[in-house]
């Protein structure tokens, strides 16, 4: 074997990755021009908000409570180390509302919708549905991908307020059960330290990870491969290259967000 | 009329088209024969422009496929695909009367359900099952709401692809029977791609053989049994001897 031969294998892996994110990316912007070209589907608009943000409440919220909670412990646990127990409430907010909250709920939809949108549409496509709406005259990025791209970047800043909120109540909750807070003065401490734009970050981050989840469902789904395995394939690339991004992406917005 | 003249089409390094050269008059109905995997599906999706031809020219009534309005292009076809391609989320009458819902043919709600329920009627189907999903019915069931679907609008050319496959050969007849009026009382050009040769024998104006991607024999069906082509004749008798190798 030649000694050039595994770098020519990794020289094609790169390029092969390369190609790929040249794809995705070209796929995203094509999906962002639909917006401003009719027509646009408001009834499947409002089919994709039902199912991506109000069906993806109780496990964002669930996950959202017992990280609010865990994160009260540990915060707890590490300040007791140097006499700082009283920064539970404003570290538990901070952190849910910055990092936890956007992130846990970004990886959570992840795993619930962008597997759903790509064995959705990788199903329609192996069985031609996506032919037939060619054939009915209907773009099939129009019909199928912009609301879904659309419904996920709208309501997953709202599943963010909300996962950061029962976060907070879940860090509250612990407090004053189980670490001895006093009731008022963990609110107090919670609304002194929280700034609005720790806020506002969570739920910008939220719109981009749930443009991701979406893009990524739809992407997948539409190049999915032939058969059972083929969409199969496809369900577990959305959900690992949505899950990589949105974490990709957390560090650079953090950055913009936070560096010094 | 549809025309294509020397088409091909190649996925990697599988030359499917090497140059497809056919022919289809306006108002017959025009049946392709051919083995699996010889490319009948492919040179049909390549006229819808589902798939892009590497080269070679497609025209139906003279204009060019690949130029001009597209909406206004696929609104004059309906097409029958080989699983029914039926929706899943939508009932049944909701996938009959998709292209009435919305676009350039976009009619009232009550009156899309109406002419769907009566296309439904057409294919033998009753009004009930309109608010059907297509996952509570049987696969003949789906072929006919497939079939309304393509019609519904009205459609000049009509394609249908496989449209017995799948089906028992009762439901397949009634299949065949229902092609064969619909084509003739709508006065549209229908192309069928097709390896059961009952189909062919009902739907059939003009048949034409495709094998290793060109079009080795062209006529009206009344010929097709005494054509002396031997590829023909080796695929309708369905012989295992003869210049189309059999993999056993």
């Amino acid at each position: 074997m030649s000694l050039s031969a595994p770098l020519a294998r990794l020289g094609r892996t790169v390029l092969g990755m390369l190609a790929m994110v040249g794809r995705v990316a070209l796929f995203a912007i094509s999906t962002v021009t639909h917006l401003f070209r009719p027509p646009f589907y408001g009834r499947e608009f409002l089919h994709a908000l039902l199912q991506i943000g109000w069906l993806s409440l109780p496990v964002v919220g669930l996950t959202a409570l017992f990280t609010g909670g865990a994160l009260a412990l540990q915060i707890y646990a590490g300040g007791s180390r140097f006499n700082a127990e009283s920064v539970v409430p404003s570290i538990v907010a901070i952190g849910m509302t910055r990092e936890l909250g956007p992130v846990l709920g970004g990886l959570m939809v992840a795993a619930r919708v962008a597997s759903s949108i790509a064995a959705e549409i990788g199903t329609m496509k192996v069985t031609e549905q996506i032919d037939a709406l060619v054939t009915l005259s209907t773009h099939p990025m129009k019909y199928l991908t912009l609301p879904r791209v659309l419904a996920a970047t709208l309501a997953l800043p709202v599943l963010v307020g909300v996962g950061d909120a029962i976060g907070i109540m879940g860090g509250y909750l612990v407090g004053i059960t189980r670490l001895e807070f006093n009731a008022a003065a963990y609110l107090k401490n919670t609304a002194d330290f929280l700034e609005a734009w720790d806020v506002i970050s969570g739920l910008i981050k939220g719109a981009v990870f749930g443009f991701i989840v979406a893009t990524m469902g739809c992407f997948y789904g539409m190049h999915s491969g032939r058969g059972a395995q083929g969409v199969g394939r496809a369900t577990k690339s959305a959900v690992v290259a949505a899950s990589v991004l949105i974490l990709a992406a957390n560090y650079i917005l953090t950055e913009l967000f936070f560096s010094a | 009329m549809i025309e294509l003249t020397d088409v091909h089409k190649a996925f990697g390094s599988n030359k499917v088209l090497r140059g497809v050269n056919l022919s289809i008059p306006r108002g017959t109905s025009m049946v392709i024969i051919g083995g699996s995997g010889t490319g009948k599906s492919v040179l049909l999706k390549c006229i819808l422009g589902l798939v892009t031809p590497d080269s070679g020219t497609i025209r139906v009534d003279g204009q060019d496929v690949n130029t001009g309005d597209r909406d206004a292009f696929l609104a004059r076809f309906g097409m029958l695909f080989q699983g029914g391609a039926l929706f899943d989320s939508l009932t049944v009458w909701q996938n009959v009367a998709f292209r009435l819902l919305r676009g350039s043919l976009k009619r009232p709600k009550l009156e899309a359900r109406e002419i769907a329920i009566e296309k439904l009627r057409r294919v033998g189907l009753k009004p009930e099952v309109a608010d059907l999903f297509p996952a509570e019915l049987s696969g003949g069931m789906q072929k006919r709401v497939g079939l309304a679907r393509a019609i519904a609008a009205e459609p000049e050319i009509i394609f249908f692809d496989e449209p017995t496959t799948g089906l028992d050969p009762i439901m397949a007849g009634v299949i065949n029977e229902l092609i064969r009026e619909i084509v003739t009382e709508m006065g549209a050009t229908a192309m069928t791609i097709t390896h059961d040769m009952s189909s062919v024998r009902a739907i059939a104006d003009n048949v034409a053989m495709l094998h290793d991607g060109v079009i080795k024999w062209t006529g009206p069906v009344a010929q097709m049994d005494n054509s002396g082509d031997p590829y023909l004749d080796q695929f309708i008798h369905g012989r295992a001897e003869g210049p189309i190798e059999a993999v056993r």
